[in-house]
């Protein structure tokens, strides 16, 4: 994969999970965009949205072509996920701390329309920082919600900083317990761990579940790893030159 | 038509609960949504009767609004009350993000609008709510006075596709309108045609605009009041043809005069037909406690401050 723009530490913490939830978890119903029976996604870390782009063109959402278009202007790959301009988009996303309400609320309805589809919400770790996520933990809970798994992508890094430095979440294992999840945790860059994991969750029928994901920012390229100068911005045509592709 | 009985008083909140269960009870696709106010929104008498499509999600408002945009992805129709200024104010962001720029089917129904809240005081009387609705691309809001208009609203609001806001008041007012009268989204409702002035009204204050409309035709002075039931889209021509047609243009709100119908008035005389709009609403600063009908006096939005206008 060269996708040009479509790079940045967000997003690359995120690429195995993404692979193995669109190419080997979910339901995505022969690739129908908005059918009632299909497994949803809804990415909370929308500054994620080139990981979400490229991983549904590869699964033929999307032209490829269309790629190299992110953020320009009039282009329908938004900086963020917009689910009207973008097939395979579920939810529109940006503002942090939105996307487990509304993976309940889908996951609430599957249960109302008896359908059985699973809900997958993808969660920042600095994102855990707004209460909202919390008040939606309750929801999950409350409701029983044993069609949805929540995905903490823990990089330890947001914007201005270690996660731990600018506002402490840890410990994540107890807090999501304590809110009544069933917690795995994982080595989000192990495809084989993933589908072990997602699999093992799927059969967890009593609670909701959450998947702590241990993940490196900037994943797979030496300069970015690790570094918070790069949650969402794209690198330079210098700094592309020193990336070492196939690695 | 117009028939005001003085002795039947209702809060619209009220006709909005009862009008939500007749609806929502026969309609699989609604859902309701409520942040532990049910009896006061009355979402209650809808969830007794449908407790399995009926949600109460404790005191989170945000992830209330949230809950009901999942809901509508997957074509359920969510009603989502609490007070106005917990909904349209505490939860704006995520009305924004996650309802009204992705353009989701979500019917915000904000209970407990304006001043006439009462006694709970200034935290609770939402008084920017229109403002801040109504500046959100794809946002319907409505905005209604009486028990017809707002069965009606109920009903209809379930056939725009796309997020509304609808504005619902806790004082019980008049009834002002018989079954006959028709409502249409977009479209004001004149009543009389005198020439001396305009009132334009919305929500609870159509009845005080009604009154002082009675008390100066004993003066011999004919105004027409018009209830801009829908605050957008407003209702252009009828604003422009009053304008043309008459000596004054008022406007009285239970709302900021900053933002809300005396604005919406403003820009739509300034742009298409200049004249000076006389603003009556609360004048840029927040509420207290007190009965209801005592801070419209206090304030300044009640038939007595339309009619001194013309002393």
């Amino acid at each position: 994969m060269r996708p040009n723009q479509v790079i940045h530490g967000g997003s690359l913490s995120l690429v195995e999970i993404l692979t193995v939830l669109y190419f080997n978890q979910m339901n995505l119903a022969n690739r129908t965009p908005k059918h009632p029976n299909r497994d949803r996604l809804v990415l909370s870390k929308g500054h994620a949205a080139p990981a979400l782009y490229a991983t549904l063109a590869e699964r033929g959402f999307i032209p490829r072509a269309s790629l190299k278009t992110l953020r320009k202007i009039d282009s329908n790959l938004q900086g963020h996920p917009d689910m009207n301009k973008v097939a395979g988009v579920d939810m529109t996303s940006g503002s942090l701390g939105q996307g487990l309400s509304v993976a309940n609320g889908m996951a609430i309805a599957g249960k109302l329309d008896e359908r059985e589809y699973r809900v997958y919400c993808i969660v920042g770790d600095g994102e855990l920082q707004e209460g909202q996520i919390w008040e939606a933990c309750m929801t999950s809970y409350h409701y029983k919600l044993n069609n949805l798994c929540l995905i903490v992508d823990n990089n330890n890094l947001q914007i201005d900083g270690p996660v731990d430095k600018v506002m402490n979440i840890y410990p994540l294992k107890n807090k999501f317990e304590s809110f009544g999840f069933k917690v795995f945790e994982v080595d989000g860059h192990n495809i084989e761990e993933l589908v072990e994991t997602f699999e093992k969750s799927k059969k967890f029928k009593k609670k909701p579940v959450a998947i702590i994901a241990k993940t490196v920012k900037g994943k797979g390229v030496s300069f970015m790893e690790n570094s918070s100068a790069w949650h969402g911005k794209a690198p330079s045509a210098q700094d592309m030159a020193r990336i070492e592709w196939g690695k | 038509m117009v028939n005001i009985d003085f002795e039947n008083k209702k809060a619209t909140r009220e006709s909005y609960g009862e009008a939500l269960e007749k609806m929502g009870s026969k309609d699989k696709k609604i859902v309701v949504l409520d942040a532990d106010l049910s009896g006061a929104t009355k979402t209650n008498i809808f969830g007794k009767k449908n407790p399995k499509r009926f949600f109460n999600m404790g005191i989170a408002e945000q992830d209330m609004v949230g809950t009901a945009a999942g809901f509508a992805t997957c074509g359920l129709i969510p009603y989502v009350s609490s007070f106005a200024v917990f909904l349209a104010g505490r939860a704006y962001d995520q009305i924004r993000a996650s309802v009204a720029y992705p353009k989701l089917n979500v019917k915000l129904c904000a209970t407990h609008a304006g001043i006439t809240v009462g006694e709970d005081g200034a935290t609770h009387q939402m008084l920017e709510d229109i403002s801040l609705m109504r500046t959100l691309p794809n946002m319907t809001v409505l905005s209604v006075s009486d028990d017809a208009e707002t069965r009606w609203a109920v009903n209809k609001i379930k056939e725009i596709e796309g997020p509304v806001y609808l504005r619902l008041s806790r004082l019980a007012t008049p009834k002002i309108y018989t079954e006959d009268q028709k409502f249409e989204i977009g479209k004001a409702i004149q009543i009389g045609d005198g020439c001396d002035a305009t009132v334009i009204a919305t929500g609870v204050t159509v009845i005080e605009a009604l009154k002082a409309q009675e008390e100066l035709k004993e003066k011999n002075i004919n105004i027409r009041v018009i209830d801009m039931h829908t605050i957008k889209p407003i209702d252009k021509k009828i604003i422009i043809k009053a304008a043309k047609q008459t000596k004054k243009i008022i406007t009285i709100e239970d709302h900021s005069i900053i933002g809300g119908l005396g604005t919406s008035v403003m820009e739509v005389l300034s742009e298409n037909y200049p004249k000076e709009v006389i603003r009556l609403g609360i004048q840029d600063t927040f509420g207290e406690s007190g009965k209801a009908e005592l801070l419209m006096e206090k304030y300044g939005i009640t038939s007595q401050n339309i009619v001194k206008l013309f002393e």
